[in-house]
Parts: structure tokens; C-alpha cells; sequence
């Protein structure tokens, strides 16, 4: 364990905290500039002076010390917590020197819990250019503490920071000041005597905030609220009066400090960049066109662009396969190899490209501050079905991926808001499933047709398989509003931060970030199940599967050569373990069109959808046409032919069936146990699995029923 | 007095009180004080939510938030 001095960094949401966390510690993780974006622990090394280092704790936003939503509750168990493992020998309060009062009350809520406590100014330049001069030896003075000026984007003042940290580390003086609002000593008193001695202003924090803090148990809960009720002590407006008291203390502050130079703002109202853009996408009309725009640029550019390098890795895995076959001696072992393991590989990487270009737009809308506005156009629709416009950016990451998609609903305030949102966002296409529509919409849907000459109609397709996710999810959200019972009443104050340029090195981070993630984490699955896939399908119960090839031999005496092996892999295939397997299900997903092939890909794509692709890959490669050297899964499928009508087997009817049944249906691991941790119970999990297979069946029988 | 809901686009007033306790520790911690200006700057399709400056900054809220800030308009 580290015994380094822990220095909290602790600030309001888009104050530049992610930012200065970044330049001092340089270690890699995203900023963003919607609310809620630092959620899990980050900490870092920053090395203060030669030779001694210091660890800093990146918390979440916050505006006060009294939480609203549950990832701002983590910063009073933490910094009202002296036996917190995490609690720290001082905080760092980063402040919007642009929005210096508003950020000076959290400062000063900091302060009088008796850490100690160093200001970092930042945005001076930003302030400077609103006509504000701020006089920051002054600023020290009157609050008492050691003042940074720093630029956290450009990492300017760290020097300063750094001598600033180091004198409070040394004297650990802790400026804070008596209770900005007075109570009755006894009160304090009484608290001191039983929870042991803190400062009056931790002794309040305890008093109001107790239920929200783990270091309590029921007793010492029932004993504040004693306290409460003792004492007549309302916390409801002792924090109000607090927060009116401290805002009237720093207002004199504030005006010793700061000169204005506009004298008032409303004197000669400057239109900003911001107030300009926010014409065009907040406009009523026009707002909504923009979004709808970039969500439709977004899929189609992925579709068309990912192609690319998405056939250049298909056909490099081919080559790599059949050259690996040619040199190689032909045995099992090659087959586990090149079938089973590259096959798998192959099917993992594929996803890469068009994985990082959704990541390249969500990062690149939360970079500039647009999510916000999105949020913001998108309320009043959304609180119709249950949903807020927080919803909003859950919604638009679960098309990405749904596990940090539920994890960033964390900052919705309201919990049935939150619930909802966590229980429909896997109905959001995840990226995931765009491997599976890539192979399906090509079988299905014919490559060169164009509506009106300018849309691809499989750009279409797919865009339109997204937006039956997203109204899936409006629905389901709905019903649940109808359902789930609200305790407490939602709410949608929020900043709307003003426009930046994108840090084009945190997009970057961003999309390496989450293609390493998927890479490692969901390829290791993915190649897991592909290599037990293989050897299932490879290997048959007793002996039937060497007794198969003479067996075709004598039953069809005029094949030869290719046709033959053929029909020997398949024959082989059909009595594998997995054909087994397939063939066992097979009368539940008849109806939906689906035969034990197929069954069998369901079978192994329960635990992460995107190991249907693989499967299919591995399935066809046992059974395929081996006379077509260079042939991918796509071309594979293609040539599958139903036995019953001598058709194709892909038709439209089974092609719109499976994809409708894998845009619908709960088949991944990580995201129910994410919705375990975020709900702490089975239940949800369990409801969120249940009606999403459900809807999947029935919506694919429908389908299959309809077109064929 | 009338509310903040009440404001037109462009339209001001300066913040005299809240009348729900709940929403107005938030407000305040926001920086929406007494007798601090406020403007309405935008509205969302339907009306609702808003968009306000206050302290230099802009905020957003429902309009059933908004109804809860009482303001003498300018």
C-alpha cells in the first residue's frame, strides 16, 4: 500500500478539474464536457518536487457538498469520512475563475470541514476576457489559503500549484472558520459526544446527510435522527440558509477581489460564440433537424467508411488462414489453428474500425459541449416516456457499448428516471451487434440499390434497425413509467457549458481506449468460445464421427472429390456435439425460421452477442464449400441453400427474423452484471433478460411469419 | 412578481424568492439568488425545458422548475 500524501482534487463540473488532473499526473484517462463523465476512482501519481511524490484522487463533480445524485454522494463518504481509506491528507478545489462565486462555495464547504485546503484558479484567461481581473494575492488573503493560478488545459502554473501544495502539506493548516449560520452549541455538543470530536461544520454534514453515508450504522442513524428532532433542527433550510449566508460572505469576498471592468453585464450585452450556436441548435426546428443530421451522417458514414478496412481485415484473415493450410501439415491440430483460433481472432478484429468510428462522434459530440444541447432538446420527448433528457447520453453510448452506457446514468438525479434508462438501454444497438447486421444486411439486402439514386439502401437498412432499437426503447420505457412506482419527483437543472474546441488527444484516448477494452476484454470471450466451439463441433459423441465418412462413401457411391468431402463435413457437422446441441433446440426456433445451424449460434451467442459471427465462421468453415479458396462467412452464407425449397437459405424472411431477434434480445453477460452493480439487486437483471427475450421471440416469429 | 416560466425570450428580472424548498437549495447552489438577474434566453421546442443566463452562465431547467423562482421583471 502506498503511503503518499493523497491530495483530493475537487471541483465543479467543467472547472477544468479532468483537465488538471491530466497535465499533473499524465496518466490517460477522458474528459468530457457533460456532467458525470469522472465516475470511477482515478488516482495518479504527481511528483511535487524531486524525489517526493504525491497521490492525487480525481473525484466527481460537484457544485455543493450536499449530493443530488448518487456519484456525488461518493465525495461526502469520502471527504466526511476521516477512517475512508481514500480520505485525503488535503484537496485541491479547482474553480472556474469565470464563475468565481458560484465555484467558491463549494471551495468554502470544503474548507470548513477542516481539510486542508489549496484554490487553483483557473480560465483566468476566460474571466479576463468577460472583463473580470482578479486579484489573486487579495483572493488568498480574505479566504486565508494559498491561491494557484493555473491554465489546466494548457498547463500553465504548475510550478505555482506545486510550492502552494507543498506549504499547505507542511503546516496542514486548515482555514476554516465557525459555522457560516450559527446553531445551538448543545446541538454540536451532543454530536461531539456521541460520534466523537470533528469540526462543528462535519458534525452538521453527519446530522443532515447521515442516510446518505456508509460509515453509519442503523443505530447511529436512529440516533441523529434523534438529534434532529431533540434539537427541532430542520436541515432542509439550515442547508438553504447556509448556502444564502455563505453566498452574502463571498459576495464581500468577491467584490474586494475582482474588478469589473464592464461594471454590469447586462451594460452592453456581448454576443458570444456560444450565444451564436446556441441560435442553431437549441432553435425549435432547426435543433432537431441538426441532431437528426448527425445521427443520420453518423451510421451512414459508418457503414460506408468502415467497409474499407472492415474487408481488408475479412480477406486478410482468409489469406492468412489458406496459407497457413497450405504450409502446414494436415491434422487436428491445424485445424484448431486456422479454423477454430485465427477464425475466432479474425471475427474480433473485424469489428475494430467501425467500433472506433462511432467512438470518434460520441467523443467528439461530449469534446465540444453539444451533448448538452441534445439533453436539452430532447427532455420534454423523453420525460413523455418515462425517460429525462439526461437519458439522452446513455441512450446515444449504448450504441456503442451498454455497460458504460449504464454505468453513465449515474448522473441522472431521479431514480426511477435512472432505473428505466438502465433497463432499456441494451435495446440501443450496441456495437457489438454491427457485425452481425453487416453480415445479415449483405445477405439480404442487395449491395448496389440506392433509394432516390443518393441513400445506399444498406446504410439505410442499418439506420434504420437503430432507430427500431431506440423506439423499442422509447416503448419499453414507457410501459415501465406505467409500472414503477416514483418516490421521489425528477429534475433537469444543468449547465449548458459553453462550446469548445475538441481535444483532438482526448478523442483519440477515447477510441484507443475502448477499442483496446473490446479487444481485450470481449476477444478474449469471443476466441474462448470459438476454440470450444471448434472442438464441439469438431468431435461427435462415441464413434459415429469416424464412422460417418465411409458411411456417405457406401450411401452415395457416385461422389467424388470436392462434392464429396463436402458432403462428409456436413454429415460430420450435423452428428457433432454442437449439430446436437443445435438439433435440440431446434423445434423452439422453427417457427422463427432459424434451423440447428443457427440454433447452434444462438446457443453461443447467449453470453456476448458478437460471438454469432464467429460462430457462423466456424460453422460454415467445417461444412463449406472448400473449392472457393478465398471464401468469407458472408460468401458462405450465401451459398447455403434450405434443404426443404432448394432456395437460398438467407431469404429475406430469415435475414429480417435474426436481425430482429439479435436487435432485440439480451444476449450479453457484461451488461447484466452491470445492471447488477448499478441496481444492487437481481431483480432488475432478471426483468431487464426476461422481457428483452421475450420481445425478441415474438417480434422475429412475427417478422418470419409476415415475409415468408 | 410573477414567475420565471412567465419570462419571454430576451425578457429579465431579478430573483426575489423560491416557493419549493426542495428544488431551491439546488437553484441556490447554482447560483439563482436572491436578488441576482435573470434572463430567459432560450426555449426548447414546446416550450419547455428553458434556458436562462444567471451569474455569467447559462443554465437550463423545466419549466415547472422554472415556476418555482419568483422574479420582479424588469
Amino acid at each position: 500500500m502506498s503511503t503518499l500524501p493523497k491530495i483530493a482534487l475537487i471541483g465543479n463540473p467543467n472547472a477544468g478539474k479532468s483537465s488538471l488532473f491530466n497535465s499533473l499526473t499524465g496518466l490517460r484517462q477522458k474528459t468530457g464536457n457533460f456532467p458525470g463523465v469522472t465516475m470511477d476512482k482515478l488516482t495518479g501519481p504527481w511528483e511535487i518536487e524531486p524525489k517526493k511524490e504525491v497521490e492525487i484522487l480525481d473525484l466527481p463533480g460537484i457544485y455543493s457538498i450536499y449530493p443530488k445524485s448518487i456519484d456525488e454522494e461518493l465525495v461526502i463518504n469520502i471527504l466526511g469520512n476521516p477512517a475512508h481509506e481514500d480520505y485525503p491528507d488535503m484537496a485541491i478545489v479547482v474553480a472556474d475563475a469565470s464563475n468565481l462565486k458560484r465555484n467558491l462555495l463549494l471551495f468554502s464547504q470544503v474548507r470548513d470541514l477542516g481539510i486542508p485546503t489549496v484554490l487553483a484558479l483557473n480560465m483566468i484567461d476566460v474571466a479576463e476576457n468577460e472583463g473580470y481581473v482578479i486579484n489573486s494575492l487579495k483572493l488568498a488573503r480574505e479566504l486565508n489559503v494559498e491561491v494557484a493560478e493555473i491554465n489546466a488545459k494548457k498547463g500553465i502554473g504548475v510550478n505555482g500549484l506545486k510550492l502552494a501544495v507543498n506549504k499547505t502539506l507542511a503546516n496542514r493548516y486548515a482555514s476554516n472558520d465557525a459555522l457560516p449560520l450559527p446553531v445551538a452549541d448543545a446541538l454540536i455538543e451532543d454530536i461531539q459526544s456521541q460520534f466523537g470530536e470533528a469540526e462543528p461544520y462535519r458534525c452538521l454534514l453527519w446530522l443532515m446527510e447521515h442516510d446518505r453515508m456508509k460509515m453509519f450504522s442503523k443505530a447511529q442513524r436512529e440516533a441523529f435522527d434523534h438529534l434532529t428532532e431533540k434539537h427541532d433542527f430542520s436541515p432542509k433550510s439550515y442547508k438553504s440558509q447556509e448556502t444564502v449566508k455563505r453566498y452574502e460572505l463571498l459576495t464581500e469576498v468577491v467584490d474586494r477581489c475582482v474588478i469589473n471592468l464592464n461594471r454590469q453585464w447586462d451594460a452592453a450585452p456581448v454576443k458570444t460564440l456560444t450565444d451564436r450556436l446556441d441560435k442553431v441548435f437549441l432553435h425549435p426546428v432547426g435543433g432537431y433537424l441538426f441532431f437528426l443530421a448527425i445521427l443520420f451522417v453518423m451510421f451512414q458514414a459508418v457503414f460506408t467508411w468502415a467497409t474499407y478496412p472492415m474487408d481488408a481485415i475479412d480477406g486478410g484473415v482468409a489469406y492468412l488462414n489458406d496459407w497457413l493450410k497450405g504450409i502446414l501439415p494436415a491434422s487436428a491440430l491445424t485445424g484448431l489453428l486456422t479454423d477454430g483460433l485465427i477464425a475466432g481472432i479474425g471475427g474480433v478484429l473485424i469489428f475494430v474500425p467501425q467500433i472506433a468510428f462511432l467512438f470518434l462522434f460520441i467523443s467528439l459530440l461530449e469534446e465540444t459541449g453539444y451533448m448538452s444541447r441534445v439533453m436539452f432538446i430532447m427532455d420534454k420527448l423523453m420525460r413523455r416516456f418515462g425517460l429525462n433528457g439526461k437519458s439522452v447520453v446513455p441512450l446515444i453510448s449504448g450504441v456503442a457499448c451498454a455497460v458504460p452506457a449504464i454505468m453513465s446514468t449515474r448522473s441522472i438525479g431521479s431514480r426511477k428516471d435512472r432505473l428505466i434508462t438502465i433497463l432499456v438501454t441494451p435495446l440501443m444497438s450496441c456495437s457489438a451487434r454491427l457485425p452481425i447486421y453487416t453480415v445479415l444486411i449483405a445477405l439480404v439486402v442487395p449491395e448496389k440499390s440506392t433509394l432516390f439514386g443518393m441513400f445506399n439502401l444498406q446504410g439505410l437498412a442499418l439506420f434504420v434497425l437503430y432507430l427500431l432499437g431506440f423506439f423499442m426503447a422509447l416503448i419499453s420505457a414507457y410501459v415501465m413509467k406505467l409500472i414503477l412506482k416514483a418516490k421521489e419527483r425528477s429534475y433537469f437543472i444543468m449547465e449548458l457549458p459553453t462550446y469548445k474546441g475538441p481535444r483532438f488527444k482526448h478523442v483519440a484516448l477515447t477510441i484507443w481506449n475502448s477499442v483496446q477494452a473490446f479487444v481485450f476484454e470481449a476477444g478474449k470471450i469471443i476466441v474462448a468460445i470459438s476454440v470450444v466451439l471448434w472442438v464441439l463441433a469438431s468431435y461427435g459423441p462415441g464413434d459415429s464421427m469416424s464412422k460417418i465418412a465411409d458411411q456417405v462413401r457406401v450411401e452415395n457411391p457416385q461422389l467424388s472429390g470436392i462434392t464429396l468431402s463436402n458432403k462428409i463435413a456436413s454429415e460430420k457437422l450435423e452428428n457433432s456435439y454442437a449439430g446436437h446441441f443445435g438439433k435440440f433446440i431446434e423445434p423452439a426456433i422453427r417457427p422463427l425460421g432459424y434451423d440447428w445451424k443457427i440454433g447452434i449460434a444462438l446457443i453461443t451467442s447467449f453470453a456476448a452477442r458478437e460471438v454469432f459471427v464467429g460462430t457462423m465462421s466456424t460453422i460454415y468453415s467445417l461444412g463449406g464449400e472448400v473449392e472457393d479458396e478465398n471464401a468469407t462467412i458472408k460468401n458462405r452464407m450465401r451459398a447455403e441453400i434450405n434443404p426443404a425449397t432448394g432456395k437460398p437459405l438467407y431469404d429475406m424472411a430469415l435475414g429480417f427474423s435474426l436481425l430482429i431477434f439479435y436487435a432485440f434480445a439480451m444476449q450479453c453477460m457484461s451488461t447484466l452484471a452491470t445492471t447488477y452493480r448499478e441496481t444492487k439487486s437481481w431483480k432488475y437483471p432478471l426483468i431487464q433478460f426476461t422481457y428483452m427475450t421475450a420481445l425478441a421471440y415474438l417480434s422475429a416469429f412475427a417478422v418470419y411469419q409476415l415475409l415468408s | 412578481m410573477v414567475s420565471l416560466a412567465e419570462l419571454a425570450i430576451g425578457e429579465k428580472g431579478d430573483i426575489v424568492g423560491f416557493t419549493d424548498e426542495k428544488l431551491s437549495l439546488k437553484l441556490l447552489e447554482m447560483g439563482c439568488l436572491p436578488g441576482s438577474e435573470i434572463m430567459m434566453t432560450h426555449q426548447a421546442p414546446f416550450g419547455d425545458p428553458i434556458a436562462i443566463k444567471v451569474s455569467g452562465y447559462t443554465l437550463s431547467m423545466r419549466k415547472e422548475e422554472a415556476a418555482t423562482i419568483l422574479i420582479n421583471k424588469k
